[in-house]
């Protein structure tokens, strides 16, 4: 009946406004439909992506380390670009140690950063400790920059029982809840809704959710409903895209057409920058712009850094199988995340070849000694596998357990009890 | 090559301050691969791991089947498990093409490229990875004839998809998702155990008038070799396979499972003179209620084995199916061995698998119920 009721009453609204004199007397000039605010034309004409003029990439450095405009160097204090530096650089050689260690056999995976080093720190640099940070996987530099230490990654990759995560999970699923660092899930794209709700919880709180992505994760669903979410419920969230060229061997040609990553903000609504995710100093120009005006206006901002993935997809990857040896040494020489920032610091009388022997030097050995410590350490002790599935271990769950350890009595000489606490 | 040397460098400096131990272990596997001795599949053979099984049966179906595709994220190059090793180049990029990365879309393509009339042969890269494509799976494609009254179905999609324990994969590259897609009426599942499986299973999903989905374990990718039937061949769906005749216990397991159990069998017969039946199920929809009733009728005792978690795993329905049907003839309570209600773990895998020792274990307190 309800219906009934509004259907009579729309139709007296809908004859009452409809009579000729009405649309006389106030000629519309712009469409009224609700879905839509632009102007009429009476040309029947695609709009085409070629008529779109793509995002330009925001750069500070040239591939020198030149500034090309003074007024866009940031002011960035020299004990801090020291910092950004050294981080930079121990995560190439944590890299170099860990993909090896994997080689060897003695950590089951690795994921290296080599490329992608600036748009790490850059963005790292620009944000505070008490923003939240979502990765996807491959962003040890940011948590590296907010205070992981090289025992807390070795930790992680071994699953040992200092392990942040308990052995629960893959190498590289780095987490941490004191650097408000959310815990990596290998599941792509999911951490980007998440973010957007966590930025809605935090709205009004001066704090940025920062949620990073790469160009093959935004060809998901949970993008698209991130992106939307974000802009219509007004979320203080940073969209980081490191668009790094390649989702393992998929490049970006079979990923996306149009403007990249960064042309779909505009269209959802969102502030968008482009950035060289190659030079240190513009990625953190842009993501400091966009947490000041993701605080101010309780907005979300979405930043794509152009880069390039100079390693392996991951450790179970062979990228010679689809990109020329060729394209790799290029961007590992000609425009180097690390290189390129040396260059900088080196004319601003910051770092020279000693400091660079000496850094490289102290840093293989704490990468060293991280990694034999963490290589000696014992897993957590076995039964932590059934713990937090719950908060409170289920009946159910504990009858599994209880059994499980009335077979080890049994059969123990057939499980590496050994290598697990007692 | 820059890197290159880099990476060498640390491998170096590694290899003089650590000294390498317990590789061996990590890496070990849980199971012991044995091949199908007895398959009665007429014509040559080749030598082929499950991946080149696969492949194979892959280009058979191109090449018996100008409507078919085949799609999914990195299949161009070859696949990340090198199902599809160089079917692009032999078959052109409209036929065998890379998809942007989303399951998803893979799966909502591939069901209306199955309407339309291709033979639609899709890859989810990992099954841990196929729950953003649940809803077009068991919304759509299990649903597409029967909501339309038959006018529309979507019986050319295939799903294959790599799944189970592979030794150090975790919570995201090991689980094994069939029991799910079990409980989906208008699918059907199948797991096969080694390459002359996997061909055989793989081309009658292809062919075969309703979606199917097929779950291969990855372990199995290069470990499993066997000698394989080089001629076009289908094995049916919904048929169970007897792997070891016995009388006093059946055991019931598919995919890696089966050579678990087969070992568990050898030791059962040798170290407690007990007669083991082996059964792999082969299919999980439909599944074969007659040689698995058959069985648990003759031996009076039934263990299943899987690597999914417990609850509500597949094993309960086959349990509950066997007490249906054979609950006089039965001399225990059906068992089953499985992984515990947790997440699957990282470094904690040895004690979450349904390991020949869980399963020994078992299998002599059946007998001794």
């Amino acid at each position: 009946m309800a219906f009934k009721t509004s259907l009579s009453c729309a139709c007296n609204v809908f004859f009452r406004h409809f009579s000729r004199t009405t649309l006389k007397s106030s000629p519309i000039t712009q469409p009224k439909f609700p879905g839509a605010k632009t102007s009429w034309t009476e040309k029947l004409q695609f709009t085409e992506p070629s008529q779109y003029t793509p995002i330009p990439v925001y750069r500070v450095m040239d591939r020198t380390g030149n500034i090309l405009d003074a007024t866009q160097e940031p002011q960035i204090k020299d004990e801090i670009l020291l910092k950004m530096y050294k981080d930079m650089s121990v995560l190439n050689v944590m890299d170099k140690i860990l993909y090896e260690s994997q080689r060897q056999g003695r950590i089951s995976f690795y994921m290296t950063n080599y490329g992608e080093e600036a748009t790490h720190i850059g963005s790292a640099a620009a944000l505070t400790l008490d923003d939240l940070v979502y990765g996807q996987y491959r962003e040890a530099g940011v948590l590296m920059y907010r205070g992981f230490s090289l025992q807390d990654f070795v930790d992680q990759c071994y699953g040992n029982s200092d392990d942040k995560g308990r052995g629960k999970q893959m190498p590289v699923h780095y987490g941490s809840k004191d650097l408000n660092f959310v815990t990596i899930s290998s599941p792509l794209t999911t951490q980007m809704p998440q973010a957007v709700g966590s930025a809605f919880a935090l709205k009004g709180t001066n704090k940025v959710v920062v949620c990073y992505f790469g160009d093959g994760s935004a060809s998901e669903g949970d993008a698209h409903a991130a992106l939307n979410f974000s802009a219509t419920l007004e979320c203080p969230v940073i969209f980081f895209c490191r668009n790094n060229g390649y989702a393992i061997s998929t490049p970006v040609n079979e990923q996306y057409r149009g403007d990249g990553i960064a042309g779909k903000g505009v269209s959802y609504g969102i502030n968008t920058l482009r950035v060289d995710g190659n030079d240190v100093l513009a990625v953190y120009n842009v993501t400091k712009l966009a947490k000041e005006y993701a605080v101010k206006e309780n907005k979300p901002v979405l930043i794509e850094a152009m880069t390039y993935r100079v390693g392996d997809h991951s450790t179970s990857d062979d990228s010679s199988a689809y990109r020329s040896p060729k394209e790799v040494a290029d961007w590992a020489t000609n425009d180097y995340p690390t290189k390129k920032f040396r260059y900088y610091l080196e004319s601003k009388g910051l770092w020279n070849g000693d400091k660079e022997k000496q850094l490289l030097e102290q840093t293989k050995k704490d990468v060293m000694s991280a990694f034999s410590v963490g290589e000696k350490k014992l897993k957590p002790k076995w039964t932590e596998m059934y713990e937090d599935v719950y908060k409170f271990l289920p009946a159910h769950i504990r009858k599994q357990r209880d059994s499980m350890v009335e077979h080890l009595k049994k059969y123990k000489e057939h499980y590496p009890i050994d290598s697990f606490q007692k | 090559m820059v890197l290159n040397k880099i990476v060498k460098l640390g491998g170096e400096v590694l290899q003089s301050a650590v000294p390498l131990k317990n590789k061996s272990q990590r890496c070990a596997s849980h199971f012991v691969y044995s091949p199908d001795s007895n398959s009665t599949i007429k014509g040559d053979r080749t030598k082929m791991n499950m991946f080149q099984a696969i492949n194979n049966a892959l280009d058979t179906a191109l090449k018996t089947d100008p409507k078919a595709i085949i799609f999914g994220e990195d299949v161009g190059f070859g696949g990340v498990f090198r199902c599809t090793l160089d079917l692009q180049k032999k078959y052109g990029k409209q036929r065998v093409f890379n998809t942007p990365l989303c399951e998803q879309g893979i799966a909502g393509f591939g069901i209306g490229a199955a309407v339309a009339g291709s033979t639609a042969i899709a890859e989810i890269q990992f099954a841990d990875y196929i729950f953003p494509a649940f809803d077009q799976l068991v919304n759509e494609a299990a649903k597409y004839r029967y909501r339309s009254g038959n006018l529309f179905d979507c019986g050319k999609l295939t799903v294959r998809s790599p799944c189970g324990a592979v030794g150090h994969g975790a919570l995201y590259h090991s689980q094994s998702p069939e029991a799910y897609f079990a409980h989906t009426p208008g699918l059907k599942v199948v797991v096969p155990r080694g390459p002359i499986k996997a061909k055989g299973l793989l081309l009658s999903c292809i062919r075969d008038p309703d979606p199917c989905l097929i779950f291969e374990p990855k372990v199995l990718y290069r470990m499993a070799v066997e000698e394989v039937p080089t001629d076009d061949y289908q094995l049916p769906i919904g048929k169970a396979d007897i792997l070891i005749n016995g009388s006093d216990l059946t055991m019931i397991g598919w995919g890696t499972q089966v050579h678990v159990l087969k070992e568990v069998a050898d030791l059962l017969k040798e170290k407690h003179s007990i007669s083991a039946e082996v059964i792999d199920l082969v299919s999980i929809l439909p599944w074969d209620v007659d040689t698995v009733c058959k069985s648990a009728s003759k031996t009076g005792r039934v263990l299943v084995a899987h690597e999914a978690p417990l609850t509500s795993g597949f094993g309960a329905e086959i349990a509950a199916t066997i007490q249906e049907n054979c609950f006089l003839k039965l001399s225990a309570p059906v068992v089953r061995v499985t992984g515990p209600d947790t997440p699957f773990p990282h470094v904690f895998e040895p004690f979450y698998l349904p390991t020949k020792w869980r399963c020994l274990d078992e299998a002599l307190k059946l007998i001794d119920y």
